[in-house]
C-alpha cells in the first residue's frame, strides 16, 4: 500500500508498506529515520515515541496505514536550522550537557516525551516530570540527570521566551 | 556491494576536558539528534532479514526437523540447522564450548535456537520460522538445583553436568569456633532470576567480504572473544572473521556470551548477501544469559558485643544448561561470600549446577550481588540479636586496608569501610512525605487509601566487589594511539577493541589522551579487531585497563614527541603541556605541530594488571583479585503495610572510586547500579515454572520506571589505589550489591517481617515470608 505522510515537515509518499507494518517500522525500515528505537513493540518502554499530529505517541502502536495525511515528527525533526547546519533543540542539548545519556538508546524516546513536557508546561515541578516522562524506561541513568536534564532545558526554554 | 553500509563512524570528543573534568561525551550528540547508529539501525541494500526458531520446551529429543515447506515459501532465501554449520558445531565462552550453534539432537533450554531463516522481508522470515516442523520428544525437565547437588551424576542435563563447579573456602577451624560462640543467627535466602533488560535488543549485520570471511556489525561487549568463538563455528581463521563494535544499548553482562553472532554470519555466507538480525524483547529474554538464582543458608557466631566469629555459608547457583561463566560466578560468590567483614573461621562451600532452567551467565555484578543479600541480611539479624543497630554491627567487623579477605587475599589498599559507614549515617534525611498528593503514597496515584497503613522504614547496605578479571587470568587490553598534524591541528586518533556499551569509556579515553598528550583534538576510532584485544566491557575493568592502555601507549607516543623535539631544540630537559613543547628552564619553545611537522607518531601498548592467583581448591585460598571496591547504601522507603507497596523515598550512596576521572559518569554508573539493585529488590524476576519463563516481556518483567527510582545523595570518596591509572577504582559495579539488601533491610524495618528473598513481593509484605 501507498502512504502520503508529512514527516518532520516533508511531505513523503511511502510505497510497498505492509497493512501490518506499524509506523516504527515504516519510519525506520522504510524511510531512513531509525532515531526511533523498537525496544519492546508493547508501548512499555517509550523508546519510539514521536510526535503524532502533535501529540507523544509510541510509533511501535500505531500502525503505518493508520497515518495516511497526518503529520509525523521524530527525534531526527527537533533540532533548527539547515539540513548540515542544524542546532540542537535545547532538550537534547540539555540532555548532551547533563550526563542523561549513556547508552542512550531511550534518548530518543525521552526527549521527545520530555519536548513535549516543556512545551506544554514550561515550569514543571519534579513530580510532573516524573508522570511525564513515566513510560519511558531508562536502564542506565536511574534517571537522576535525566530530571536534571528536563530541569535545564525547562529554565532556559522560560529564559530565551 | 549495492551501497554504502550505514555503519559506525570515528567520533570526535568535543570541547576541552583531561582526567578529573566532566567533558561532553564523543557520541553524545549522535545519540541525542537520533543518528547514532545503533546494532539494530544497521542497514545495507540487499540485505535480507534472519530469524531464529527457537524450542519451546526446556528439554526435549529432536526427533526429525522438516524445513521443506519454510523453504517453498516465497522470498525465503534460506532455512538453515545444525547440519549447515559450517565449522565445529559447539561454542561457548571461558573456553568450555558446550552449547550448539543450533540444537542438534535435543534441546536443553527454552528458547534455545533450532534453525535459522533468511528472508527479503521480517514478516516473511516469521511466517516461515512457523512452517519449520521439528518432531520433539518431550521430557521432563531437570529444574531443581539442590536436588542436582544431591544427585549429580543422576540429574545430567548435559555431558558435563550435575554441578559447574564447587568452590570451597576453608579458614580457622568452624567447629571450634561453634563451640565458643555467645549469639547464634541462621537464614536462608533466595535471590531470583534477574535480567540485564539492556533498552537495544541483541542486533547486527553480517556482510560476506572479498576475503571469503564475513564483515561483522554487532553489539557485544568483547569483541576479540566473540571472534575466538565465532571462526571455529564458521569453519574460518580468525583473521577473515572482521568485527566491529555497533552501537550497543546497553550491556550489563548479557552481552558478554554470544547471541546472534554466528547464526548472521552462516546466513550470510550461505545466501553471499548481507543479512540483518534485530531481536525483539520477547526474544531478548532468551537470547542471552541472566543473571544466576540463588539458594543461600547462612549461619553465623558471634561474641555477645557483636564480633564475628565464624560463618557457614552455602551457596547453589542455577547455571541452566550451559557453562557459559558460571564457573567464575561460583569463584566470585565463593570468594566475596561473607562481604568485607573480618571473620576468624569461615566454611563456605558455593555450588554452581546444570538444570533445564534459563542459561544464566554475567551480569552486573557477577557473583556478588547474590551473596550480598545474603550476608548483608545476617549482619542485619546478628545486629538485632546482639542489640547493636546496623551501622554498629559493621562497622564493628568492617575490614580495613591490611585486612583478610576469605580466601586470605590481604587488602593491601584503602579499604574505609568503617569510615564510610560513619560517613551514610550523618547525611541528612528525608523529611516525610505529604500523603494528601497521592502521588507521594506507595502505589502512587493508583493508591486507593489515605495512607493509612504507610509505615517508615529505614536500612543500611554494604557490598564488596572485586574489579577486573581475577583468579590468575591473563588479564590485558591493548590501545593504538597516533598523533599527527591533521589541517593544521595536532589530532590525536585513538583506536581500542574496547566496547563502548554506555558506560562512558569513549569519553575517557579521550581525556586520558588529552591528559598525557597536552594536545585538544581527540578522535575515537570505532573499535574492531584490527587492533590488539582489549578484554571485556565488564567486571568494572575497562576506565582500569583500556583507560590504562591508552594512558601507556600515549606515553610512548609523548617519548616520540619529546625525541624529535630534543632534536630539534638541541635539549633535553622537555615536556608537553597544553599543546606546546616546553623547556624546564626555558619555558615554551614552540607547538607540538612545529615539532610534528609531517611526522606521524603511532604506537601500540598493552596494560596488564598485576597477576593474580587462581583459588585453592580444597581451601579457596589464593590472591585471587588485583582490585576491590566498596560501595556503602542507605534507603529509606515508605511501605503500605496493609496493600503490600513500597515506595522508595531516598537512596543515599558512600563510595570509594579512587579518582574520579569523570565526575558526572561516574555519579551516571552510581545511579543506574543503584537503580538495577532497587529492581532487584522489590520488581524484577524472570519468574519460571517446570523451566519455562513466564514473563518474557516488558508488560510482565517490570523494571524501574523514573516513578520507581528516588532521589539519590552521593558521597563520592577519593583514596587512590597506587597499582591503578591515576589510582582509579572501578566503580560501575558497586552499587548494584549494597543498595539490594539496603533497600530490603529498609523494608524489614517498617514490616518486621523477615523476607528471606528478592524481589520482595506485595504478598511477602502483608503475608510473611
Amino acid at each position: 500500500m501507498r502512504v502520503n505522510v508529512t514527516v518532520n515537515g516533508s511531505h513523503e509518499v511511502v510505497d510497498e508498506v505492509w497493512e501490518g507494518e506499524s509506523l516504527l517500522y515504516m519510519l525506520r525500515e522504510r524511510m531512513g529515520l531509525p532515531g526511533s528505537k523498537n525496544a519492546c513493540e508493547q508501548g512499555e518502554c517509550g523508546s519510539c515515541t514521536v510526535y503524532l499530529d502533535g501529540v507523544p505517541a509510541c510509533a511501535c502502536l500505531v500502525a503505518a496505514g493508520q497515518v495516511g495525511g497526518r503529520d509525523v515528527r521524530t527525534v531526527e525533526g527537533l533540532a533548527e536550522g539547515p539540513p548540515g547546519d542544524e542546532r540542537l533543540d535545547p532538550v537534547q542539548e540539555a540532555f548532551l550537557e547533563t550526563g542523561a545519556v549513556q547508552c542512550g538508546f531511550c534518548t530518543p524516546g525521552l526527549i521527545v516525551q520530555a519536548h513535549d513536557l516543556i512545551g506544554r508546561n514550561p515550569a514543571p515541578t519534579d513530580a510532573e516530570i516524573r508522570e511525564a516522562l513515566a513510560g519511558n524506561l531508562c536502564r542506565c541513568t536511574g534517571y537522576e540527570k535525566i530530571l536534571d536534564a528536563v530541569r535545564l532545558a525547562a529554565e532556559r526554554t522560560a529564559a530565551a521566551s | 556491494m549495492a551501497s554504502p553500509v550505514k555503519t559506525p563512524g570515528h567520533v570526535a570528543a568535543p570541547g576541552l576536558g583531561g582526567v578529573g573534568e566532566s567533558p561532553l561525551r564523543p557520541d553524545g550528540t549522535l545519540k541525542v539528534a537520533g543518528e547514532f547508529a545503533y546494532a539494530s539501525d544497521l542497514w545495507m541494500d540487499g540485505m535480507l532479514w534472519g530469524a531464529t526458531l527457537r524450542s519451546p520446551h526446556p528439554r526435549a529429543l529432536i526427533r526429525s526437523i522438516d524445513i521443506g515447506p519454510a523453504l517453498a515459501l516465497p522470498g525465503v532465501r534460506a532455512v538453515l540447522t545444525h547440519e549447515d554449520v559450517p565449522g565445529r558445531k559447539m561454542f561457548g565462552i571461558d573456553h568450555t564450548e558446550d552449547q550448539p550453534v543450533l540444537a542438534i539432537d535435543q534441546v536443553r533450554h527454552q528458547g534455545e535456537p533450532v534453525a535459522l531463516v533468511a528472508a527479503d522481508h521480517p514478516e516473511t522470515a516469521r511466517r516461515a520460522m512457523e512452517k519449520i516442523s521439528v518432531g520433539y520428544e518431550v521430557l521432563e525437565p531437570i529444574t531443581d538445583p539442590r536436588a542436582v547437588i544431591a544427585d549429580p551424576d543422576g540429574l545430567k542435563v548435559q555431558d558435563l553436568g550435575g554441578i559447574t563447579r564447587h568452590q570451597p573456602v576453608r579458614v580457622g577451624d568452624v567447629a571450634a569456633a561453634k563451640a565458643g560462640a555467645e549469639v547464634v543467627v541462621a537464614g536462608e535466602y533466595e535471590v531470583g532470576i534477574q535480567d540485564q533488560a539492556f533498552l537495544g535488543p541483541e542486533s547486527g549485520l553480517a556482510i560476506p567480504s572479498d576475503d571469503g570471511g564475513v564483515d561483522l556489525y554487532v553489539s557485544t561487549q568483547w569483541i576479540h572473544n566473540d571472534v575466538k568463538q565465532i571462526a571455529p563455528c564458521l569453519g574460518l581463521p580468525e583473521e577473515r572473521v572482521h568485527m566491529t563494535l555497533a552501537g550497543v544499548g546497553g550491556a550489563f553482562g548479557g552481552r558478554e556470551d554470544l547471541s546472534m553472532q554466528i547464526h548472521a554470519a552462516m546466513l550470510a555466507l550461505h545466501t553471499g548477501r548481507p543479512v540483518k538480525m534485530s531481536y525483539n524483547r520477547y526474544e531478548s529474554f532468551f537470547g542471552h544469559v541472566h543473571r544466576h538464582p540463588a539458594l543461600m543458608r547462612y549461619e553465623y557466631g558471634a561474641t555477645a558485643d557483636g564480633r564475628l566469629l565464624y560463618a557457614d555459608v552455602e551457596i547453589v547457583l542455577d547455571g541452566g544448561a550451559y557453562t557459559s561463566s558460571t564457573k567464575n560466578v561460583v569463584g566470585n560468590a565463593a570468594s566475596l561470600g561473607v562481604g568485607p567483614y573480618e571473620i576468624p573461621n569461615i566454611r563456605i562451600d558455593a555450588y554452581g549446577v546444570y538444570t533445564n532452567n534459563p542459561p544464566c551467565g554475567a551480569m552486573r555484578g557477577f557473583g556478588a550481588v547474590q551473596a550480598c543479600f545474603a550476608y548483608e541480611s545476617m549482619m542485619d539479624r546478628l545486629g538485632a540479636a546482639c542489640g547493636l543497630g546496623p551501622v554498629e554491627i559493621r562497622r564493628r567487623n568492617a575490614v580495613s586496608q591490611g585486612s583478610r579477605l576469605a580466601t586470605g587475599q590481604v587488602i593491601e589498599s584503602p579499604a574505609p569501610l568503617a569510615d564510610m559507614l560513619t560517613r551514610l549515617e550523618a547525611m541528612p534525611m528525608p523529611p516525610p512525605l505529604d500523603p494528601s498528593d497521592l502521588r507521594n503514597l506507595p502505589g502512587g496515584v493508583s493508591q486507593t487509601t489515605h495512607g493509612e497503613g504507610v509505615v517508615r522504614g529505614v536500612g543500611y547496605g554494604v557490598g564488596i566487589k572485586n574489579i577486573c578479571f581475577s583468579e590468575g587470568f591473563d588479564d590485558y587490553a591493548t590501545a593504538r594511539v597516533r598523533l599527527e598534524v591533521i589541517g593544521g591541528e595536532a589530532t590525536v586518533l585513538v583506536h581500542t577493541a574496547a566496547a563502548e556499551v554506555g558506560q562512558g569509556l569513549v569519553t575517557i579515553q579521550a581525556q586520558v589522551a588529552r591528559t598525557e598528550l597536552g594536545v585538544q583534538k581527540v578522535t575515537i576510532a570505532p573499535a574492531d579487531n584490527r587492533v590488539g584485544d582489549a578484554g571485556s566491557s565488564s567486571a568494572s575493568r575497562q576506565s582500569y585497563m583500556s583507560g590504562g592502555a591508552v594512558k601507556a601507549a600515549c606515553e610512548a607516543v609523548r617519548a616520540g614527541l619529546l625525541a624529535l623535539a630534543a632534536r630539534r631544540f638541541g635539549r633535553t630537559d622537555l615536556a608537553v603541556a597544553g599543546g606546546k613543547i616546553v623547556s624546564r628552564a626555558d619555558g615554551v619553545l614552540g607547538t607540538v605541530e612545529d615539532v610534528l611537522g609531517d611526522a606521524v607518531i603511532e604506537e601500540t601498548r598493552e596494560y596488564r594488571h598485576r597477576p593474580t592467583t587462581a583459588m585453592d581448591p580444597v581451601t579457596g585460598q589464593g590472591r585471587s583479585h588485583t582490585q576491590l571496591a566498596l560501595c556503602v547504601h542507605r534507603a529509606v522507603v515508605d511501605v503500605d503495610v496493609d496493600l503490600g507497596l513500597v515506595k522508595v523515598v531516598e537512596l543515599a550512596a558512600v563510595q570509594d572510586v579512587g579518582k574520579i576521572i569523570n565526575r558526572t559518569g561516574v555519579e551516571g554508573q552510581i545511579h543506574g547500579g543503584s537503580a538495577q539493585g532497587l529492581g532487584l529488590a522489590v520488581m524484577e524476576e524472570i519468574v519460571l515454572s517446570d523451566g519455562l519463563v513466564r514473563n518474557p516481556s516488558f508488560t510482565d518483567y517490570l523494571i524501574p520506571t523514573i516513578l520507581d527510582m528516588p532521589p539519590m545523595r552521593l558521597d563520592i570518596l577519593e583514596n587512590p589505589d597506587p597499582e591503578a591509572p591515576y589510582g582509579l577504582r572501578g566503580a560501575g559495579e558497586p552499587p548494584t550489591l549494597s543498595s539490594t539488601p539496603a533497600i530490603v533491610a529498609a523494608i524489614r524495618a517498617a514490616t518486621r517481617r523477615a523476607l528471606a528473598r528478592v524481589p520482595v513481593r506485595p504478598e511477602h509484605i502483608v503475608q510473611g515470608s
